[in-house]
């Protein structure tokens, strides 16, 4: 009696599927009820030992504040420094991997199937790629990477265009700006994508291709088979759950801090708790309605509005800047870059340790300790892709994106600090005093419309803390729901709120910066995690192809 | 009177549905109207299905099993939602659209205090709905 013609919603897939056959159902683990009128929908037990670790954690920072710090505050320089080499080869296979994936026949696979239409157009896409994992970050590093490269980190020794009297040295000039612009790219461009990349590809392909649930467990079906349904599994996903939501809180707090200097130095808002605790309610509560509008009505728009702002704010910093200079930056930056990237990328045998450990290790444990959220965000909206096409979109333009930002705001800012070092701002804030917080304004002091850019850059910084905050808060939803997307609507809104709240205790009873030493340190085995990814990508598109 | 009526179906909850089932079938016998499941899912793999093209499969054929069983025509309709947590009602709305039906029979829940803050799907189908909606308490 039914007409199949009449089934006009979905396709029929032209071919077979190519399904990893496993006896796992999804949603098998999960326990479903309700407390009251509010329904749950969730895993167990990853969401139960999620939860109660994390509040474990917390406890312990707070009622030893002292013993944390000192533990988590010797770990984490102590990790980037015994293991430099680690990060750096490893994340050099990560890029050699994904520019290998693009340029073989496993780029035509397309993720969902060979008929799969993308999700998403190119604008909601980019947007929302930018939006949750890098966007807050080229706020508070645009101006201060570059200049602190170029005056004091030296990278591969290149000296400081700055005498120990204060004086430009001219003959140091150019070679310690373009070494400043491209140290920085390097800290943006291939090799930090290349790690969102490799997790996300893995989770698209085993999700779209191989019909195992959105979590991140899957992905090692591969390597260790019915086993990630067990224990292994669980410990992958509650690591996962753990990096993210501390991840996110640690910064929540930290950009608080940061978005209150910003407030105090331009409206002379006072700088004190009290103000922090009103921004990351406010910041939090304005990503709860985003996550209650869902993927579409509330992530995706305010990545858009976000990425739209972003850009206006570049063009006018552009054109308000000395163009000419920032266009010859944007190629000097990019030359260097090019010609640099093997040594600044060496792992072995360097003298510039400070920028080596302090700043490229750092940064490696940084972006891989956030590769699952940020990975699994991307892979959830990267359907309709092929390998080819995800992996020039996720590592090519938005490195080019960063390199343009770098070379705008970092440009803008070296003009300003070697033109006239005695009154520049930016030089007192990064150079003379360490004041990371303030280096955007203080470049923006520098240009004409101060007033209407510092405002138009706090507003940015925490609509960009709410796009990473509510991706960030259905990525966790997912895992601890065992990979299922619909789970109740309450629970999006318990770990948007758990994370605010963490976010909040650590603020007032100190932590934060030791809770964020340990997510850095978690950076370590999610390296080897991501080496192993790369096997099981291998693994998976070889099944794809037979 | 009707034509064709739309039956919103939740597979991983069919054994909820039957109220609304029995009530949509014997509607449609005594207008002679045809019945159209819709089915939403996301494009993530699920409980019910791996990919969106097994959901369409299966909701084909539990539109088949009812056929048989009630005696009445059916299709069915498909439906991909990114987020269906959110956007179930709007992507209900959307396939209402696509039907072309001109009754909505579907099951909701007893309302409780939730409902204030976050309204029952049926109760947004009728008040956004141009056709009629004929809404199913369950039992």
């Amino acid at each position: 009696m039914t007409d199949p013609t009449d089934n006009q919603g979905i396709p029929e897939p032209d071919g077979d599927a190519n399904l990893i056959e496993t006896d796992y159902e999804i949603g098998q683990d999960n326990i479903e009820g309700s407390v009251g009128p509010f329904g749950f929908d969730i895993h167990n037990p990853v969401f139960m030992i999620s939860g109660l670790s994390i509040m474990a954690f917390v406890f312990y920072a707070l009622a030893l504040p002292e013993q944390a710090g000192a533990i988590f505050g010797w770990l984490r320089p102590a990790l980037t420094n015994i293991f430099d080499w680690f990060f750096l080869g490893a994340a050099n296979i990560f890029v050699l991997f994904c520019l290998m994936l693009i340029v073989s026949p496993w780029g035509s696979v397309r993720l969902g199937g060979q008929d799969a239409k993308p999700d998403y157009g190119y604008v909601g896409w980019f947007a929302m790629l930018f939006a949750a994992g890098m966007g807050i970050g080229l706020m508070f590093f645009g101006v201060l990477e570059p200049v602190y490269h170029m005056a004091i980190s030296e990278p591969l020794g290149v000296p400081t265009p700055f005498g120990a009297d204060g004086t430009v040295i001219p003959e140091n000039v150019e070679a310690a700006k373009a070494m400043g612009l491209a140290a920085t790219i390097y800290h943006w461009g291939l090799h930090p994508w290349a790690i969102y990349a490799i997790v996300a590809l893995a989770l698209a392909l085993f999700s779209f291709n191989k019909g195992l649930p959105l979590t991140i467990r899957s992905a090692f079906y591969p390597i260790f088979g019915d086993r990630v349904w067990g224990w292994t599994g669980h410990i992958i996903d509650t690591l996962a759950v753990f990096a993210t939501l501390f991840g996110l809180a640690t910064s929540l707090g930290f950009g608080a801090q940061q978005a209150n200097a910003g407030l105090e130095h331009v409206f002379g808002i006072p700088n004190n708790v009290t103000v922090q605790v009103i921004l990351i309610t406010a910041i939090t509560a304005v990503a709860l309605v985003s996550v209650l509008r869902g993927l579409d009505g509330g992530v995706k728009v305010l990545s858009e509005i976000n990425m739209g702002v972003a850009a206006l704010l570049l063009l006018f910093v552009l054109l308000a800047g000395p163009t000419m200079v920032i266009f010859s930056d944007f190629f000097t930056g990019l030359g260097t870059y090019a010609t640099e990237i093997v040594a600044l990328s060496n792992p072995v045998g360097r003298e510039d340790t400070g920028y080596r450990q302090g700043w490229t290790a750092f940064y490696w444990a940084w972006w891989i300790s956030w590769s699952p959220f940020v990975g699994m965000f991307i892979a959830r909206v990267s359907r309709g892709r092929t390998v080819r096409e995800f992996l020039i979109c996720v590592l090519i333009i938005p490195s080019l994106v960063c390199v343009l930002w770098m070379a705008v705001f970092g440009g803008v800012a070296i003009d300003q600090v070697l033109s006239d070092p005695a009154t520049s701002s930016v030089k007192a804030n990064v150079i003379d005093s360490y004041s990371p917080e303030l280096s955007l304004f203080a470049m923006l002091e520098g240009l004409p419309l101060a007033s209407i850019t510092s405002v138009i850059g706090i507003v940015l910084v925490i609509v960009f803390f709410v796009t990473s905050s509510d991706s960030g808060s259905l990525v966790i939803d997912t895992i601890t729901a065992g990979g299922k997307v619909d789970a109740p609507v309450p629970q999006r809104v318990f770990w948007c709120t758990f994370e605010g709240a963490v976010a909040i205790v650590l603020l007032i009873g100190g932590g934060l910066g030791a809770l964020q030493a340990m997510v850095i340190s978690t950076g370590l085995p999610f390296t080897i995690v991501l080496l192993l990814m790369c096997v099981a990508i291998v693994k998976g598109l070889q099944s794809e192809r037979a | 009177m009707f034509q064709k009526i739309m039956v919103p179906v939740d597979l991983a909850h069919a054994d909820r549905l039957e109220r609304a089932t029995t009530a949509a079938a014997d509607l449609a016998k005594l207008y002679g109207a045809t019945v159209v499941y819709v089915g939403v899912t996301a494009p993530t793999p699920s409980a019910i299905a791996h990919t969106p093209q097994e959901f369409a499969g299966k909701l084909q054929a539990f539109a088949a099993d009812q056929a048989a069983k009630l005696g009445h025509q059916a299709t069915s309709h498909a439906m991909v939602s990114h987020d269906p947590t959110i956007d179930l009602d709007d992507t209900l709305l959307k396939g209402l659209n696509e039907t072309g039906a001109d009754l909505v029979v579907m099951a909701s829940h007893i309302p409780n205090v939730t409902d204030y803050i976050w309204p029952s799907n049926g109760g947004q189908i009728a008040a956004h709905a141009k056709a009629s909606v004929f809404i199913v308490r369950m039992a």
